[in-house]
């Protein structure tokens, strides 16, 4: 149960992430509007005419340019956020990894929508997954009240001067961005107090001194600079450990979030629904998550031990999680709303498959891309998964391991 | 890697200079090495003007120009400047 009252206001997606920006004390926004994330910045800049924050918000020419200002702002100490979708995140690709090398712990609300051409605004997983490797932290809403809720969390997670990594948080364009949902919203003082002030750790500068990790000409520092073959691999190094130390970061997270808003998520990492004693189990990421609930509780009416496994935070991979939950199923079927063209599967399976390895009785695990473009999934097409999974079960035999659901032939 | 070097556990994070840019030794990017000749060399300090890497100094004492080699990178601008030909660039042999 919640410690305190909460409103319930109908909010979209975006709304919901805007919101969730304005009670988080932010210093800087910059950002450029593109479809499905514009409602984002238009909310956010509409706060901002209204004096109802103390953002410095900046208008930018381009993607490129706005998570610059964004990773910048931060290495002066300042919180600072950004949003963007498909070709926009595109865009960023070269400052994504600047951000996360300069351990700049930006927040980014990601809008997912399939990447051109042909052109498509609608929601697939192909623009943040192509920036898995970035060194952002990914969390993904099932809603738009997890949105709401994973936008307050990631500051605190970027923040933590264990992790100081920079965290996007994805929500599914147009089924989340787009649709209004009653969302519980926290009193502004609680989040503010929740999220807190930004904590430095002390580093060493050029002058011997020891002094907080930001960009301050009391205190010179330089982030960033030239770093050739005798060093830049030891500081890619220190990234992933940053990494390893975030996943006990995102569980406290989520744990002191769950305490003040009676919300949870599984565990922050990973959301088992119907798992513990279930044969077959679907894993997928986002707002699909929603309606194969609603598939394995009709299974379950039918007897079928159904279950899911909905990874909420996809980097870093919560690898033992997976074991745990999936180690003992006899079948397991991943559902990816992204393709790597010419690698034999989507991202989320070759990942869900690599974690599983190394067990001695491994369960088959086989791949279902799905709802490309804003290709709809009806429940009907997760039914089809669980009767594949069903039969692979029973035989134990694999006849097709990607398979293209929902795809006219 | 030779030993003088620091582990990933023992450096600041996000690439943060923890010694002062003058520890940076980029002599060892150099193939070819200034050599001066004080015979054809008249003082005009062109070089020392000229050394992107304020490498060259003229010591007085000596009535010598200096060349530091712990930061010239070999860029050969100072023979190159040089109206007399005082300064040789040569193959420079490394073990």
């Amino acid at each position: 149960m919640a410690k305190i009252a909460q409103k319930v206001i109908a909010l979209s997606g975006d709304e919901a992430v805007a919101y969730a920006v304005k009670q988080c004390d932010v210093d800087v926004v910059a950002a450029y509007p593109i479809t499905p994330q514009t409602i984002i910045v238009e909310r956010f800049s509409e706060y901002v005419a209204n004096g109802e924050v103390d953002t410095a918000f900046i208008c930018v020419e381009s993607e490129h340019s706005a998570l610059t200002c964004c990773l910048t702002a931060a290495a002066t100490g300042a919180r600072a956020f950004t949003a963007t979708a498909s070709a926009g995140l595109a865009l960023m690709h070269e400052v994504l990894g600047v951000t996360s090398g300069c351990r700049a712990p930006v927040v980014m609300a990601i809008v997912n929508r399939a990447l051109s051409a042909p052109i498509n605004i609608h929601c697939d997983h192909s623009d943040s997954m192509a920036e898995r490797d970035m060194g952002w932290i990914h969390i993904y809403a099932e809603n738009s009240q997890e949105a709401y809720d994973s936008i307050i969390q990631a500051f605190r997670i970027a923040e933590h001067p264990d992790v100081l990594l920079p965290t996007l948080v994805g929500l599914d364009g147009f089924v989340l961005s787009h649709t209004l949902e009653n969302v519980n919203v926290l009193p502004d003082d609680a989040v503010k107090g929740f999220v807190g002030e930004r904590k430095f750790p002390l580093v060493r500068n050029h002058e011997g001194k020891m002094i907080p990790f930001k960009l301050d000409p009391e205190n010179p520092l330089t982030i960033g600079p030239l770093d050739l073959y005798d060093y830049y691999f030891e500081h890619k190094r220190q990234q992933e450990e940053a990494m390893k130390k975030a996943y006990e970061v995102i569980r406290q997270v989520h744990e002191e979030y769950a305490e003040l808003s009676g919300r949870r998520y599984g565990n922050g990492l990973v959301e088992p629904y119907r798992l513990e004693d279930a044969e077959i189990a679907v894993v997928c990421i986002g707002s699909t998550a929603g309606t194969v609930k609603t598939v394995v509780d009709e299974l379950r009416g039918k007897g079928v031990k159904a279950g899911l496994l909905r990874i909420r935070v996809f980097r870093p991979l919560p690898v033992q999680d997976i074991i745990q939950w999936l180690s003992d199923k006899k079948a397991v079927g991943v559902m990816d709303r992204a393709c790597s063209f010419g690698g034999n599967g989507g991202p989320l399976f070759h990942e869900i498959r690599h974690a599983l390895y190394d067990l001695p009785n491994r369960p088959p695990v086989t791949n279902y891309i799905y709802g490309l473009g804003g290709r709809d999934t009806s429940p009907h097409l997760i039914h089809k998964v669980y009767q594949d999974l069903q039969r692979i079960a029973e035989t134990g035999r694999v006849e097709q391991l990607v398979s293209f659901i929902g795809l006219r032939e | 890697m030779s030993p003088e070097y620091k582990g990933w556990k023992e450096i600041p994070i996000a690439g943060v200079c923890w010694l002062p840019s003058t520890e940076y030794k980029t002599g060892d990017w150099r193939t070819y090495k200034p050599v001066w000749d004080s015979e054809k060399c008249i003082r005009c300090m062109l070089c020392h003007i000229y050394c992107p890497e304020g490498a060259i100094k003229y010591n007085p004492e000596t009535d010598a120009m200096e060349f530091d080699y712990d930061f010239c990178k070999g860029c050969g601008i100072c023979a190159n400047e040089c109206p007399k030909e005082a300064i040789e660039m040569i193959l420079e042999e490394k073990e």
